[in-house]
């Protein structure tokens, strides 16, 4: 490059950034916003490697190097939690995964608009309401062993009522069916979206050629959709340890945080509730860390077999 | 072209109806009987004779709740956080998005970048504690505004939105002398009402159902949100319902009143914007 270009290039730059200096300053308060907010947390996680002290702040407390980490794996606490975090995900990746992707295959097929609308409108209502209402009507309305719904039902087919709440063997399962009651119905959009892009010739001449309606799902409707499914299923691997926790803290009690007790809520009882900040972060920074393998590891091998990837 | 109606799809159609209305109604009834509990008075719900239709109808659980000063406090503190969290959600978001949406802005690349890792890297509890409380935010309502002020995914949604939007037109403005704050607010905001519903529906939705961050930030009873009350008075079994200082009306009356108070305001803006978000949502999961 010559040096009157180059020298026209930047002088080209200069004006751009002196016409829309404007523009360039809208952005400030933005980039301050990630900074502060998401960036400086970010580092904050050095506090990981110290023995964070709150008077003496980051700066003062003095370093720990792994001893954080090395507690997190001797602590009697950390392996269940760790066993608890990927089961419950499992269960909810297993079903809440696969529930609006059968859901929106449903729905797709019904023809009759208003119909569809209705059933649309009131699936992807309780995606809005939060988990305190939701866990709290499941908890007093369905599962209470005087009022609740289900126990009324098992009442009147002759069964004795179970106490839901108080049988740990029960609470994964309430958390994942929970799951599916509040976002079964608005993950199905996305697919949804995905099958009307699907060109009704394709079914047209398939049904010509004798394809029935089974055949017509599995070589027509699921082939186009594939990409949306492993998108939405690496994003979902990429959380896979950010189980949310509002959905775990509303559901747990005393008879059961033995099976419901994750890394999220954890943290919350330990960190703040009684102060012990660097093991916290340590703890979090590990689930972190295994959540971005996942990812990558996810991405690798989708592009493998799929050839689809997120990146 | 009509396709003939084989008897085996008019049966599958059939099957999946019927699937789909048993699946609505499963989702409806608890609410129904919510409503209905709220609605009805002790005896009958002691009987345990209530279902989908209030018996004994009468309104006294909604006047104590509202008579309830810390729910009251609750409810004023929900709404004032709702409301200009959302407000400032929305100008901070269309400010980033404006810019990084327009041709002429150079480096977009790190800024995108930037924020796109921050989608990766969720930002770790403990930090993000230490940060807010060092800021001295720690128990105001800001403490749970600010933290959130633009979500990355709603970012994108906005930015792809206005990158559609016709570049001649801002042009024109600028050269009629229009500042760039004048065509962000002037332009092209009001012509992506579409997308601007979408994000107060998923900004406010999400301010006015947030339980995580008022449960960290907003210990002092003072700050309490109404879901952080919701929690208290449907969890922690009838001790708390001491202050409501109820003698006549069922726990459980009181419990679904309050949670039908903290549900109106969803039902309230769900039709009119649900038209739009279906779109918003469908808009966020295009790859970048």
């Amino acid at each position: 490059m010559t040096d009157a270009r180059k020298k026209l290039i930047r002088k080209e730059r200069k004006e751009n950034l002196k016409k829309y200096r404007m523009l360039y300053l809208m952005v400030i308060p933005g980039i301050l916003y990630f900074i502060i907010f998401k960036y400086i947390p970010l580092f904050g996680n050095v506090i990981a490697f110290q023995d964070y002290n709150i008077f003496k702040g980051i700066f003062g407390s003095a370093w720990a190097g792994f001893k954080n980490f090395a507690m997190l794996f001797q602590h009697g606490d950390f392996v269940p939690i760790l066993k608890n975090t990927i089961i419950i995900n499992l269960y909810d990746l297993l079903f809440g995964f696969t529930a609006p992707l059968i859901l929106a295959l449903i729905i797709n097929d019904i023809t009759c608009t208003w119909f569809r609308k209705g059933v649309q409108q009131i699936v992807y209502l309780p995606h809005f309401l939060s988990w305190t209402i939701l866990g709290g009507i499941v908890i007093t309305q369905l599962l209470s062993p005087s009022q609740g719904m289900v126990n009324m039902l098992l009442q009147k087919l002759g069964m004795e009522p179970v106490y839901f709440m108080t049988e740990s063997s029960m609470a994964r399962g309430i958390v994942v069916l929970a799951g599916l009651w509040k976002d079964m119905g608005w993950g199905t959009v996305v697919y949804l979206a995905a099958m009307t892009s699907v060109s009704p010739s394709l079914y047209e001449s398939a049904s010509l050629d004798g394809a029935g309606k089974f055949r017509q799902l599995i070589s027509i409707t699921l082939p186009s959709i594939v990409p949306v499914i492993v998108t939405l299923f690496l994003l979902r691997i990429g959380h896979f340890l950010d189980f949310g926790f509002e959905r775990i803290w509303v559901f747990q009690n005393a008879s059961n945080t033995s099976v419901l007790e994750i890394f999220d809520t954890y943290i919350y009882k330990a960190g703040l509730q009684q102060g012990r900040y660097s093991y916290t972060t340590a703890v979090g920074l590990f689930k972190s860390i295994v959540g971005l393998l996942l990812l990558y590891s996810g991405n690798l091998l989708s592009k493998k077999a799929t050839g689809e990837g997120l990146y | 072209m009509k396709i003939k109606v084989s008897p085996a799809r008019r049966i599958y159609v059939w099957i999946s109806s019927i699937v789909l209305v048993i699946l609505c109604t499963a989702m409806v009834l608890p609410l129904l009987k919510v409503v209905a509990e709220s609605f009805s008075s002790k005896t009958f719900i002691e009987q345990n004779q209530v279902l989908f239709w209030p018996k004994g109808f009468n309104v006294d659980a909604y006047l104590k709740v509202f008579h309830n000063p810390t729910i009251f406090i609750a409810l004023k503190n929900s709404i004032f956080i709702t409301a200009a969290g959302t407000l400032i959600n929305l100008v901070m978001t269309a400010m980033m998005a404006y810019p990084l949406s327009r041709p002429e802005f150079r480096y977009k690349k790190p800024i995108l970048m930037m924020v796109t890792l921050t989608m990766i890297f969720t930002s770790p509890m403990i930090p993000s504690y230490l940060v807010i409380k060092g800021m001295g935010l720690d128990n105001t309502v800001w403490a749970v505004i600010l933290p959130g002020m633009i979500s990355g995914y709603n970012f994108f949604i906005m930015k792809s939105f206005f990158a559609g939007l016709p570049g001649e037109l801002i042009d024109a403005a600028r050269i009629d002398g229009c500042g760039e704050f004048r065509v962000l607010f002037k332009i092209v905001i009001p012509m992506s009402k579409a997308v601007m519903a979408t994000m107060t529906l998923f900004y406010g939705v999400s301010h006015w159902n947030s339980l995580q961050q008022p449960l960290i930030y907003l210990r002092d009873p003072k700050v309490h949100t109404l879901q952080i009350k919701l929690y208290q008075i449907l969890m922690e079994d009838n001790t708390s319902m001491v202050d409501v200082g109820q003698v006549a009306i069922a726990p459980a009356t009181i419990k679904m009143a309050t949670v039908v108070i903290a549900t109106i305001p969803i039902l309230v803006v769900y039709p009119f914007l649900q038209k739009h978000f279906a779109a918003g949502a469908m808009l966020g999961s295009v790859k970048e």
